[in-house]
C-alpha cells in the first residue's frame, strides 16, 4: 500500500501532470484511512498543525526552518496541498526512513481542521487569522469559527495553542483553554492603517454584542481592540513585534520580543502579512522552547513559497508572482505593490475552479482602487478574465492613466493563461516590474508554463 | 444633478461582494455627470421615506439577519414601505430580499417576521438540505441576468409579486418553479450576486432610469461604453452553461 502510493507520486511527477503531492494522498485517504493516524503517531516529536485563512504555507515554511535549525527532521506537506490527502501524502513519503528526530508539521485548510485534529492528535496548534474566504466552499466565517472551537476541545490533554492576539476571533479561542497558550501580536503603531478596509469583517464583543473599539488597525480586522462595555479585548502577546519596517523589494525588517530575547529579522518577504507569519513562527518556537540562537539566520534563508512573492527574471526584467485568493489577502498584496518603487505592469489571472472558489464576488470586496492610476499595461486572464477587467474598470484603473496621453486605456483581456503571460512579458518595458497576481489554480498553471519557458523550476523540485 | 442612495445595514449585510453593487451605481452615475450620494444606515438609524431616490440592501449571515429583521420591522419598516409605495427604486439581494418577504423560516429557531414588501415567503428546508449554490442565468423579457447564487432558504411568490426573471440555469427562488427574484412596483429582490449590478448593466441602468424619471430628468441616462460589461456577461453565461465535470483530485494540481 505504502509502496503503491509512493510509486504513484513518482509517476504523477514524472508525467508532468503536477507535483504528485495530492494523488498518492488521495489513494491513502480512500484505501487506508487509519494510516494517517498510525503514521503521524509514529513521529517521536509529535505533530504541529497550522491553519488560518491567510499565511499557512509561508508560516509553515518559517516554522520548518526553525525546526530544522533545532536539529529536527520535518515531515511537512510543503507543496501547499493542505487538504487531508496532502497530509497523507507527506506522511507516506516522509516516514519512510527510520526517523528518530521526526516531527510532523502540517498546514491544514480552515474547514479540514476538526478532521485533522482527530487524525493527527497534534501537540501544538497554530491559528493565524480568520477572514472571509470562499463562502461557497467554507460557509460563513461564523461556521468556520464554530469548527475551530470544536477542534480545540478535541485536542489531546496538555496540547498547546499559538494564537494571534490581534485577531479577535482567534484570540477569543484562548479564553478558558486548559492548555498552554502563546499569543503573538504587532505593537508598532507606525504600521497601522488610518481607516479600516472595506473587506474587514464586522467584529464585536461576543458577550456584549457591541462593536469593538479599535485603537490601531493593521489590516482586515487585525489590530488593537477593546470592548467599551465589559473591557475585554486584545490579550497581551508574549511574542510581539515592536517594529515592522517595509524595505520594499528587499523584504521587511522586524524587531521581535520573545519571553527571553529581542531579535531583529530581515525577512526576505514583503508586506505586513508576512510580519505576522514571522511572529507566528517565532511564537511557535517559543511554545516549543526551540533554541533562539541562530533562529533569525535560519529564517532569513527561507525562500518564498511558490507563488507567494516569488521573483524571477524575463530577459533581465523582474517578474514577481503574488497569490491572491480572498479580499483581505489581496488587499495586502496590493498594498505591498503600491509601496514598491518603479514602473509596474500588472497581470491578474482569475479562475473560478473549486480550489479558487467558484464564486468570484470576492473581487468586489478587494480595494483595487488603491492601485488606480499607478499601473502601466494591464492584462487580465483566467476563466474569469472579463469579470476581472470589469472590476478594474469600476476601480478606476482605466479612467485616468499615467502613461497614456489620451487619458484612457483598456485592459488586454485574454482568458488563455499562456497567451496572456506571453503578452504581459513582451509588453514589459525595461526598467519596469511585472506583477503576476493569480488565484490558486491559475498560479499552478502559470508556474507550469513558466517552468516550460525555463523561468522557474517545477515546484516539486524546489520543495525538497 | 444629485441622487441619494440609502445603503441599508452596510456593516451587517455585506456578504458576497455586495459592495460592488454600490460601486457600480456610483460609477455609472459619475460617468454621466450625476452625483450619487451614498448614505449608510445601520441598526437604529431612522429611515426618511422622502429622502432617497434609491435603496440597497445586501445579504448577511444568519446571525445578523435576526437583528436586521427586528430593526427593519421596528425602526425602518413603516417609512421604507411608504417609500416603496411612492415608487422608490429598491434593490434587495439574497438575505435582504428574504427579509422583505412576509417571513423567513431559518434552518433552526423561530420564524423571522419580514417586512412584506414582496408577496413572498422564504423557508429553509432544514440543516440537512443542500444549499442552492452555483452560477445562475435568468431571462427577464429579453434582458439577460447573470450571477452567482448561494442560499439555503427557498422563496415562494404569492400573487401580489411578479418574478424578476425566469431561470435558464441554476436554482433561482426555490429550484422548482423556475422563477428568480421578485418585483413589486419599483422594488426588486434577487438571489443574484457576483456582484449583481456590474455584469447586468442594463438592469443597473433600468434602476437609475427609474430614479431619474421620478426627478423628471430621464434624459440624463446617456449611453456608456459597455464593451467590458457585455463581454463579462456573455462569458459568465457561457461558463454557467458549461457541463460540470470534476475529478476529486483536479483542484490540487
Amino acid at each position: 500500500m505504502l509502496r503503491t502510493a509512493r510509486l504513484l507520486g513518482a509517476i504523477s511527477r514524472r508525467s508532468g501532470r503536477g507535483g504528485g503531492t495530492a494523488l498518492p494522498g488521495l489513494l491513502v485517504e480512500r484505501v487506508a484511512p487509519g494510516l494517517v493516524s498510525d503514521l503521524s503517531a509514529s513521529l517521536p516529536h509529535g505533530n504541529i498543525l497550522v491553519t488560518g485563512t491567510n499565511g499557512k504555507t509561508t508560516t509553515a515554511r518559517l516554522i520548518a526552518a526553525l525546526l530544522q535549525h533545532a536539529g529536527l527532521r520535518v515531515v511537512h506537506n510543503r507543496a501547499g496541498s493542505n487538504l487531508l490527502r496532502g497530509i497523507a501524502a507527506a506522511l507516506v513519503q516522509g516516514t519512510a526512513a527510520g526517523n528518530d528526530r521526526g516531527i510532523g508539521l502540517f498546514e491544514v485548510d480552515e474547514a479540514t481542521l476538526p478532521a485533522a485534529v482527530g487524525l493527527v492528535r497534534p501537540r501544538l496548534m497554530v491559528l493565524l487569522n480568520l477572514f472571509r474566504d470562499q463562502l461557497d466552499r467554507y460557509g460563513e466565517v461564523d461556521t468556520v469559527a464554530q469548527h475551530w472551537r470544536s477542534a480545540l476541545t478535541a485536542l489531546p490533554a496538555g496540547s498547546g495553542v499559538v494564537l494571534n492576539a490581534d485577531d479577535p476571533f482567534v484570540a477569543s479561542l484562548g479564553r478558558g483553554f486548559p492548555g498552554p497558550v502563546t499569543y503573538f501580536g504587532l505593537d508598532d503603531p507606525g504600521a497601522a492603517l488610518r481607516e479600516r478596509e472595506a473587506a474587514a469583517d464586522f467584529v464585536e464583543c461576543p458577550a456584549c454584542r457591541l462593536p469593538y473599539d479599535y485603537t490601531l488597525t493593521f489590516y482586515g480586522h487585525l489590530g488593537h481592540y477593546r470592548c467599551q462595555n465589559c473591557g475585554s479585548g486584545r490579550p497581551e502577546p508574549q511574542v510581539r513585534a515592536t517594529s515592522a519596517h517595509n524595505n520594499g523589494p528587499a523584504g521587511t525588517a522586524i524587531t521581535v520580543q520573545t519571553p527571553g530575547n529581542t531579535v531583529t529579522v530581515n525577512l526576505p518577504l514583503p508586506g505586513l502579512y508576512n510580519a505576522y507569519n514571522l511572529l507566528a513562527a517565532l511564537a511557535t518556537g517559543a511554545a516549543l522552547q526551540l533554541p533562539e540562537a541562530g533562529a533569525a539566520a535560519a529564517i532569513e534563508s527561507v525562500r518564498s513559497a511558490f507563488g507567494r512573492g516569488e521573483r524571477f527574471q524575463f530577459e533581465g526584467r523582474p517578474v514577481v508572482m503574488l497569490l491572491i485568493k480572498n479580499p483581505v489577502g489581496a488587499n495586502q498584496v496590493l498594498r505591498t505593490i503600491r509601496d514598491e518603487p518603479g514602473d509596474k505592469n500588472v497581470m491578474i489571472a482569475l479562475n473560478d475552479l473549486t480550489a479558487d472558489g467558484e464564486d468570484i464576488s470576492w473581487i468586489w470586496d478587494v480595494d483595487f482602487e488603491q492601485l488606480a492610476g499607478t499601473t502601466g499595461a494591464v492584462v487580465t486572464s483566467g476563466r474569469r478574465a472579463a469579470d476581472m477587467a470589469l472590476r478594474l474598470k469600476y476601480a478606476g484603473w482605466f479612467e485616468t492613466h499615467r502613461r497614456d496621453d489620451a487619458g484612457v486605456t483598456r485592459p488586454t483581456v485574454l482568458p488563455d493563461l499562456e497567451q496572456a503571460l506571453r503578452t504581459a512579458l513582451y509588453q514589459l518595458p525595461s526598467g519596469a516590474t511585472l506583477y503576476l497576481l493569480p488565484t490558486y489554480t491559475a498560479m499552478l498553471a502559470l508556474r507550469r508554463i513558466l517552468s516550460r519557458l525555463g523561468m522557474v523550476r517545477p515546484f516539486w523540485e524546489t520543495e525538497g | 444633478m444629485k441622487l441619494r442612495l440609502a445603503h441599508l445595514y452596510p456593516d451587517h449585510m455585506n456578504l458576497y461582494g455586495d459592495r460592488g453593487n454600490v460601486l457600480c451605481l456610483q460609477a455609472r452615475c459619475r460617468w454621466r455627470g450625476i452625483d450619487l450620494e451614498v448614505v449608510r444606515l445601520g441598526l437604529g438609524d431612522p429611515f426618511n421615506a422622502a429622502a432617497y431616490d434609491l435603496v440597497f440592501i445586501g445579504g448577511g449571515p444568519d446571525r445578523e439577519q435576526v437583528r436586521v429583521a427586528q430593526d427593519l420591522t421596528e425602526v425602518k419598516g413603516r417609512a421604507l414601505k411608504e417609500a416603496v409605495e411612492a415608487g422608490v427604486a429598491l434593490l434587495a439581494v439574497c438575505g435582504g430580499y428574504q427579509l422583505l418577504g412576509h417571513h423567513y423560516r431559518p434552518a433552526a429557531g423561530p420564524d423571522l417576521p419580514g417586512l412584506g414588501v414582496f408577496d413572498a415567503y422564504t423557508e429553509h428546508p432544514g440543516p440537512a438540505a443542500k444549499r442552492c449554490i452555483g452560477n445562475l442565468v435568468a431571462q427577464r423579457n429579453g434582458m439577460m441576468l447573470v450571477g452567482f447564487e448561494n442560499h439555503g432558504g427557498r422563496t415562494y411568490l404569492g400573487p401580489g409579486s411578479t418574478p424578476l426573471a425566469t431561470v435558464e440555469r441554476g436554482f433561482g427562488n426555490n429550484g422548482r418553479d423556475r422563477t428568480e427574484g421578485a418585483c413589486y412596483r419599483n422594488a426588486f429582490g434577487t438571489y443574484l450576486h457576483g456582484s449583481f449590478l456590474p455584469k447586468n448593466h442594463r438592469f443597473t441602468d433600468h434602476l437609475l432610469g427609474i430614479a431619474l424619471e421620478r426627478r423628471g430628468v430621464r434624459d440624463l441616462l446617456t449611453p456608456l461604453d459597455d464593451t467590458l460589461e457585455e463581454r463579462a456577461q456573455v462569458a459568465a453565461r457561457k461558463l454557467a452553461l458549461e457541463p460540470r465535470k470534476r475529478f476529486p483530485w483536479s483542484d490540487q494540481m
